[in-house]
């Protein structure tokens, strides 16, 4: 393999593995939220607000892979 | 394709100085909210108020209402500063969405011959950009910590010799300091950055139509970016004037 081809393979594999770790995460947070919004659903502001946080913490480090990625690509 | 650069392109210089293609666009942005403040100012007096008066005050109200939920009653002390967070992201998010921004492209002379720049970029696109937002929202935090806390309570977080246990804490609570510099800058910029990047590749594969469902996502994660980046500021404030154990 070339130069070229494996800079090619590490930036597929940087996003991809990096965005299986954050998916999983994103899922449990979303269905967690869904089940205390149906226990509780007055609770709706605090939930979402909550929610979204939990969502950004998990989301960032699909973010970082994505970085890697994109500067393994364009530079 | 047309080339991506991750890191913005200069323009012209001014003495030592490079204007860079995100800095001209922020100087628009700015405009605009200056604009847009002037004009609350001076509506909030008359008596006949103007129909975007009410809707800036909604949204001043809802966001208002959010930080709220974190704060309580010191919502007032801490509200000026994450709604100008808010609204300066918002707005260079939004702004970066428009047609023109990233397509009009115009011819620079450099070192080794011309280059085709685009003149408008948008401005959270630019690392630079949202590192200088990082490290104002890390350095306030601790400047609220120590407001709140003194210096001694301040320092007492970070270094703790009662027990082994706890100093090694207090150490690990300085790295993550740091990081949430890199945190915050870099969830900003990827999320916009790849936003850009992501319409760019859409328009080129499938060029009629195809992006428009894509122009929709970007408008609600530059709002959901703004969103979290003023919510995490203001809970990492809460977070750290806070008396613990």
């Amino acid at each position: 393999m070339d130069a070229e081809a494996v800079k090619l393979l590490g930036t597929a594999l940087a996003i991809g593995l990096g965005a299986l770790g954050p998916g999983i995460g994103v899922g449990i947070i979303g269905g967690k939220a869904v089940e205390a919004l149906g226990r509780n659903p007055e609770a709706e502001s605090t939930i979402r607000n909550t929610m979204i946080l939990g969502i950004a913490f998990a989301e960032a480090i699909a973010i970082y892979a994505l970085v890697i990625s994109l500067l393994l690509k364009f530079t | 394709m047309p080339e991506i650069s991750v890191k913005a392109e200069p323009l012209f210089h001014i003495g030592g100085f490079t204007v860079t293609n995100s800095l001209f666009t922020s100087m628009f942005v700015m405009l605009l909210t200056a604009l847009l403040c002037i004009y609350f100012f001076s509506e909030a007096t008359k008596k006949n108020k103007g129909r975007l008066f009410y809707f800036i005050k909604f949204a001043v109200n809802s966001v208002y209402s959010l930080f709220e939920s974190v704060f309580g009653d010191k919502t007032p002390l801490f509200f000026p500063i994450l709604f100008a967070f808010f609204l300066y992201i918002l707005l260079q998010n939004w702004f970066g969405l428009l047609p023109g921004v990233g397509s009009i492209l115009i011819k620079v002379t450099e070192e080794h011959g011309e280059k085709l720049i685009p003149i408008l970029r948008g401005n959270n696109a630019d690392l630079n950009t949202t590192m200088g937002l990082a490290l104002i929202s890390v350095f306030l935090i601790q400047v609220y910590s120590i407001k709140y806390l003194g210096i001694k309570g301040y320092l007492q977080k970070f270094f703790n010799f009662t027990n082994p246990i706890l100093f090694f804490v207090g150490i690990l609570d300085i790295i993550s300091e740091i990081s949430k510099v890199i945190s915050f800058s870099f969830r900003l910029f990827g999320n916009i950055f790849a936003g850009e990047v992501l319409m760019t590749i859409i328009a080129f594969l499938i060029p009629i139509l195809a992006s428009f469902p894509f122009l929709l996502f970007e408008f609600f994660v530059g709002l959901i970016q703004a969103m979290v980046f003023s919510m995490l500021t203001a809970v990492f404030i809460n977070g750290a004037i806070q008396k613990h154990h």
